[in-house]
């Protein structure tokens, strides 16, 4: 019997700064541009001040369940920096930072985890996808999105989010593959924040890697530091680019760590030491691209301060915003379930305004 | 007008929607060269190129996904399954997302794609071929479920599923493709959704049914007919969103009422049917309702298969019970 290496690969791990902010190896060209560098950094600190009010909202009563992005905030600003407007994001439902980015408005976000529909009529970037809650479920939508972009010669890219968890599920396997048989223009990104609800990492997969998922699918896999923007934004800019050059698909692994509970209805002690929390801690990505900042000569502390004043200032408007904003009107749980009212279900939606009626007897208050 | 069987019907339809609307894309495993296992999609991969004709890697869910894609995208995605038996893993992408798109986006994203299946047993096929799970299907809020009875009415109703806005679950029964003939004019006329068809009038017992089971009534009311007993057969065609009005409007009048389907009885759509009449045309039944349908079994492997699926004795036996109660 004669045996050779039938194929073999690498994945790399890309990083700029190191946790203290430090310069590992050469920069990505953009990081030349100041003024860039701290449009990053303001996307950083505008979506942990979002997520900081979502938290207060929810710990209030006045938000539904959340799904905090706390410590994971570079994986998907650092992506969506590296998107055209035109481009379609496919996200999964930690992306509150890149979805900002993209266009969505806070109130927009906070009227959707409050429990409103109209969270999801984005009125920035109209064809991004809402966010998916079931894990995974969303990747092959993304696949679909790229088949629509492709088949229309269009010079567009879909990108798709996901998580540690998503990448032990079926149709995160068959979207990889057929996206790297059809070459298509997607990019997967695989938030590895360590933790699907109380399962670790090392408990989802025996792969040494997420990333070498990509090698089975026949597309570039990489790693990058997911607790780094610059990294990120580089590699994720690459990618995108080589999809919309006709270059096929990639799957990024970002490696990075959920600060929170799983959600705001999580108590993540229940099956996590605080000692691996803290220790996380020195490793997040916003005191990271600061510590360059300011370093760098690009930030000072008056600037820290005007942007938090800033920030907190949109943030409390959304939320106030949001807070004024009446339910739809009853109506509206019918209206969109087919294009055009089905009589079956127009007679439901009348005893449903009966009943409404028998239960607020004052007509006023029950806004159809 | 030529005549041709109901697959031929799915292929005529299929090539008349790719050809008078660029957005339709036929997608699906062996939907290509190949033409389906089938051969529905015969001649499509020649006609209109590997850009709109799409073989796809062996993945179901991932197929019902992409359409979603394709179809929030603006395209007119048309996918096979190609058995009922591997529909299964779609019912999530189908539940969690085609239906809802609409609504989750309060109608910035919409779902106009349509998921065709064989359904039904009746051919001597392998395990996991011979199923009927359009109950499952009608269950979820915001997909069309449709069934034709025939080759003109498979035509019409396709044709009209793939021009809809919203999602659908189009179910063929296999049994039908090549035993159904019928004269059918490819003149591009759709037939309308959500509406029940009164194939036959009769003023005696209302009987009620869809697919392959539409033919088995219209033989049990050529029985019942050498007896005197009117059978009104009323073809469902669309099971959701139900046209009610024309089914308890037949119940009121004949005061009798037999639902058969091939699945299985318990949660199967008969009992639906059966809820409705008895809501609205209680005090005009002059008999039970009676429901022939599958067993609440697996279904048998071929060798015994005929004794599970119902048939135009079971109905006509089902129809003379009601006949017999008053």
């Amino acid at each position: 019997m004669m045996s050779a290496i039938a194929a073999h690969f690498d994945i790399l791990y890309s990083r700029c700064l190191d946790p203290s902010g430090r310069v590992v190896g050469a920069l990505p060209d953009f990081a030349r541009d100041g003024e860039y560098l701290t449009w990053l950094y303001r996307a950083l600190v505008r979506a942990r001040s979002f997520d900081a009010k979502a938290v207060a909202l929810q710990r209030t009563g006045r938000l539904g369940t959340y799904a905090s992005s706390l410590g994971q905030e570079a994986v998907s600003v650092g992506v969506v920096g590296a998107m055209r407007p035109e481009d379609v994001l496919v996200p999964s439902f930690r992306e509150h930072g890149g979805q900002l980015l993209r266009g969505v408005t806070p109130l927009e976000l906070f009227l959707y985890w409050g429990g409103d529909e109209r969270g999801s009529d984005f009125a920035g970037p109209r064809q991004d996808f809402p966010v998916s809650v079931p894990v995974g479920s969303h990747a092959p939508h993304a696949v679909g999105v790229a088949l629509a972009l492709k088949l229309r010669r269009e010079p567009r890219v879909a990108v798709c989010v996901f998580g540690d968890g998503a990448s032990s599920k079926g149709d995160v396997a068959e979207a990889l593959n057929i996206a790297g048989v059809w070459r298509l223009p997607v990019l997967f990104v695989i938030t590895n924040n360590q933790w699907a609800i109380s399962v670790p990492r090392a408990r989802q997969s025996a792969a040494e890697t997420l990333a070498q998922k990509a090698v089975a699918a026949g597309m570039s896999g990489e790693q990058v530091d997911g607790n780094d923007v610059l990294a990120m934004r580089a590699a994720a800019g690459a990618a995108i680019e080589r999809a919309r050059h006709g270059e096929g698909p990639s799957l990024l692994e970002a490696l990075t760590y959920r600060l929170s509970d799983h959600t705001t209805s999580d108590d993540a002690s229940r099956y996590r030491d605080d000692s691996e929390v803290t220790s996380r801690w020195q490793e997040e990505p916003v005191v990271r691209l600061r510590r360059y900042l300011t370093d760098t000569g690009h930030w000072t502390q008056q600037d820290e301060e005007h942007l938090l004043r800033e920030t907190a200032v949109e943030i409390d408007a959304a939320a106030s915003g949001y807070l004024a904003t009446p339910a739809q009107g009853l109506k509206s749980i019918f209206d969109y379930t087919f294009a055009e009212l089905p009589p079956e279900l127009a007679s439901q939606r009348d005893s449903m305004f009966a009943n409404a009626k028998a239960s607020q007897p004052s007509a006023e208050t029950v806004s159809r | 007008m030529t005549e041709v069987s109901l697959v031929k019907a799915i292929n005529l339809a299929l090539a008349r929607a790719m050809e008078e609307d660029q957005r339709v894309v036929v997608l699906g495993e062996d939907v290509g060269a190949d033409g389906g296992v089938f051969r529905a999609t015969e001649c499509l991969l020649r006609r209109f190129g590997p850009e709109r004709v799409l073989d796809t890697p062996l993945a179901e869910a991932a197929i019902a996904g992409i359409s979603i894609g394709l179809a929030a995208q603006g395209f007119r995605p048309v996918a096979e399954i190609q058995f009922t038996g591997f529909i299964y893993p779609i019912i999530d992408q189908l539940a969690n997302h085609a239906a809802r798109l609409r609504t989750r986006t309060r109608g910035r994203l919409t779902c106009p794609m349509v998921v065709r299946s064989p359904t039904g047993g009746g051919i001597r096929a392998p395990e996991h071929h011979s199923e009927s799970p359009e109950a499952m299907f009608a269950h979820i809020p915001g997909l069309r479920v449709i069934v034709p009875s025939s080759p003109k009415r498979a035509y019409g109703l396709l044709l009209a599923a793939i021009r809809s806005p919203d999602p659908a679950v189009f179910l063929e029964p296999t049994r039908l493709y090549r035993a159904a003939r019928e004269d059918v004019s490819d003149d591009g006329l759709d037939v309308p959704l959500d509406r029940c068809f009164v194939e036959r009038e009769g003023s005696d017992v209302t009987l009620v049914a869809w697919g392959a089971m539409v033919g088995e009534a219209l033989k049990a009311a050529d029985t019942l007919a050498l007896a005197g007993v009117r059978a009104e057969v009323i073809d469902v065609a669309t099971l959701n969103p139900l046209d009610s009005e024309t089914i308890i409007t037949s119940v009121r009048k004949t005061g009798r009422c037999v639902v058969s389907h091939e699945a299985p009885l318990t949660g199967g759509f008969g009992a639906e049917i059966a809820a409705r009449v008895g809501e609205r045309a209680l005090l005009s039944l002059l008999a039970p309702i009676e429901r022939v349908t599958g067993y609440d079994t697996v279904i048998p492997l071929p060798r015994l298969e005929q004794h599970y699926f119902p048939n135009a004795d079971r109905i006509a036996d089902a129809a003379r019970r009601t006949m017999a109660y008053a």
